[in-house]
């Protein structure tokens, strides 16, 4: 097995696919991170913007929007993380282990 | 507080850190037993015969120990989602968030967001490599180029020390909870959940305890929908009529609709977001789940519906807590005429609520949803720490990985029992203790221990035994200090005037703590192993992006 692990991490297209999905995770990860540190920064030392309305005289609130955009926002990323790992990158990795067995 | 308990209190320093939301939060106060509940303890009763004969089915399947840890490797993405989400939604997060949106309102959402947000970043950073490299638990994929001994050592009393801290939290809001929703004494009812999850696990290993989870999952999910779609039909369906009609009401007015209190400086802010979002995903119990789906593609599917299930629950909630503004404010049926507030304390809104919009039955229904809720979660946590015991310690470590898989089953099934008795034993002698701040605590330690020790052995080559080791015990120790010196536990628990360490919220300094000496301490180790450690992260590496070679 480990002769196996070395061919395929001599593979350039192994690392073509590594620094791939590497980029898609990490700018995935980022985008959650800042979204729900300004959402609790903003609480912390801004809560009045959070207080006002969507629009005049709704009682709907600007915090309540966001917050459910927050935990809309973690399920489309989700989503749209597995659609293209279980299509694009499933399917690079099974190339690469082809072309070394 | 009797003697024992001062004692124990302590004799266990490590149980002492701050508060995020528990099972012990959704009673807090004077505990009014109720009369006896007929309707629900029916309910109940209907559930446990159907988990028992789920657990018969699951015993005959379990032969190996990957059955037993890992229930055969055979569970789908979406049966596994399930199980996750049976696993995370706690009776804590079902009464305790709803109480309080029902109390402050926006405020509610502050939880339940960082509740949720640790699964993208599970996703995207751990699930299929964690699947790829490990086989039973997280510690296996820990280990995997670094020496058993200190890892598996580290790894197992991060573990342990989380089951018990949360096992103990939900034992004791177990016990007030029942003797709340059916008029059963609290001892009664520690020792019949104790016994309960103790036979789930040691007879029907994984297997049992994942269809335990789906089915808590489902019938809590069925029965929180019904809640907020009979609240939202009084509504019109309109949540702008919701809205206003809550503010109406509501002792605080529209300031419900915005930030209250809850988080109010920045550190505190920061630190509680990055223990719930780092804390998750250092659960062991829920990292374990990952080793039951066949390969990191149902790994992966897992992941995402498990946050679809959990996002549409705390939606749930927050349309439940509203619901509760609405419905039971201005009922004298559900208020204690003497404090003005709701009967049993803030915690029980949801459960009011079932009443006002359903009647007795549905009461009876969701009480019973709330007792399996417990049920489920506290069968995943003994099983987690159970298999750090059997598959780490004993068979890893003691046996150096030459034990038989019949030895390893036994052990596990002692360590189940003897966790079960331990539980049991912590939850009466924590009945009269604010344990709130045991679940703060567990997500902490999560958070600084395993957490950057499986994220780091992952992804930086460099990491060392050494660094590792030392790097998560100092983690460890910042959690505990700065929680039991901080003003939950130093102020609020051991009278103290003045807190030394002054946030409620460790986990911003016990988890940079953790990463800057794991760092420096791996940079600095020039040992040999050390650097054949590093030489062996290729294959690591290879395996954890490709699968090849994991366990089937």
């Amino acid at each position: 097995m480990q002769h196996l692990y070395r061919r395929i991490y001599a593979n350039p297209k192994f690392h073509q696919l590594e620094l791939e999905r590497r980029r898609f995770s990490w700018l995935l990860t980022s985008i959650i991170l800042i979204a729900y540190f300004s959402f609790i920064l903003i609480i912390a030392f801004y809560p009045e913007l959070f207080g006002n309305p969507i629009f005049e005289d709704s009682v709907i609130t600007w915090g309540i929007l966001i917050a459910l955009s927050v935990i809309l926002l973690s399920l489309l990323l989700t989503g749209i993380y597995v659609y293209r790992a279980n299509n694009e990158f499933d399917r690079l990795v099974n190339d690469v282990i082809k072309d070394v067995t | 507080m009797n003697n024992l308990n001062i004692r124990l209190l302590f004799w266990v320093p490590i149980l002492f850190i701050p508060s995020l939301l528990s099972a012990a939060d959704a009673v807090q106060g004077e505990i009014t037993q109720q009369p006896t509940n007929i309707i629900a303890i029916t309910m109940f009763l209907v559930f446990v015969a159907a988990t028992l004969g789920i657990t018969y089915w699951a015993a005959r399947r379990t032969k190996s120990t990957k059955d037993f840890y890992a229930a055969g490797g055979n569970i789908t993405g979406l049966q596994n989602g399930l199980a996750i989400a049976g696993d995370y939604m706690s009776a804590a997060s079902f009464l305790g968030i709803s109480g309080l949106v029902f109390a402050s309102g926006f405020d509610g959402l502050i939880y339940s967001i960082g509740f949720l947000v640790g699964w993208p970043i599970i996703l995207f950073l751990l699930a299929e490599r964690l699947r790829n490299l490990g086989k039973y638990t997280f510690a296996d994929a820990v280990s995997y180029r670094l020496q058993q001994l200190p890892i598996r050592s580290l790894a197992a009393s991060g573990t342990l020390i989380v089951v018990l801290l949360y096992l103990t939290a939900q034992l004791v809001g177990a016990g007030k909870l029942i003797q709340i929703l059916f008029g059963l004494e609290y001892y009664l009812a520690v020792v019949i959940v104790g016994i309960l999850m103790v036979l789930y696990v040691t007879f029907g290993g994984m297997l049992a305890t994942t269809w335990v989870q789906i089915i808590k999952a489902v019938l809590l999910l069925c029965g929180a929908s019904f809640m907020a779609v009979a609240v939202m039909y009084h509504m019109d369906f309109s949540f702008e009529t919701l809205f206003m009609t809550a503010t109406e009401v509501h002792k605080n007015g529209i300031t419900i609709m915005s930030p209250g209190g809850l988080v109010s400086d920045p550190i505190s802010a920061i630190s509680l977001g990055l223990a719930l979002m780092f804390g998750t995903a250092g659960l062991p119990h829920i990292l374990m789940r990952f080793f039951t789906v066949p390969d990191a593609q149902e790994a992966r599917k897992s992941v995402v519906y498990a946050t679809g299930f959990i996002g549409y629950f705390f939606i749930l909630t927050f349309i439940i807590g509203f619901g509760a503004i609405v419905f039971l404010v201005n009922n004298p049926e559900f208020l204690d005429l003497q404090s003005g507030g709701l009967l049993g304390g803030n915690n029980m809104a949801a459960i009011h609520l079932s009443k006002a919009v359903g009647g007795e039955v549905f009461l009876g229904f969701i009480s019973a949803v709330a007792f399996a809720t417990i049920l489920a979660v506290v069968s995943g946590l003994t099983l987690a720490g159970a298999s750090a015991i059997s598959h780490d310690l004993y068979a890893s470590v003691l046996r150096k990985g030459e034990a038989q898989e019949g030895e390893e089953i036994r052990m596990s099934r002692i360590a189940t029992v003897g966790l079960g008795v331990a539980a049991i034993f912590l939850g009466v002698q924590f009945e009269q203790q604010n344990v709130a701040y045991m679940v703060g605590l567990a997500f902490a330690i999560a958070a600084s221990v395993n957490f950057p020790v499986l994220f780091l052995s992952m992804y930086w080559q460099r990491l060392t035994t050494r660094g590792a080791f030392i790097g998560g015990s100092i983690g460890l120790i910042t959690a505990v200090s700065c929680m039991i010196l901080g003003p939950t536990i130093w102020v609020d628990i051991l009278g103290n005037t003045e807190a030394i360490f002054p946030y409620k919220h460790p986990a911003l300094f016990s988890i940079s703590a953790a990463f800057m000496s794991i760092f420096i301490i791996s940079k600095l180790d020039n040992s040999v192993s050390g650097r054949e450690e590093a030489l062996a992260f290729e294959g690591q590496y290879v395996r954890s992006q490709t699968g090849l070679g994991s366990e089937e």
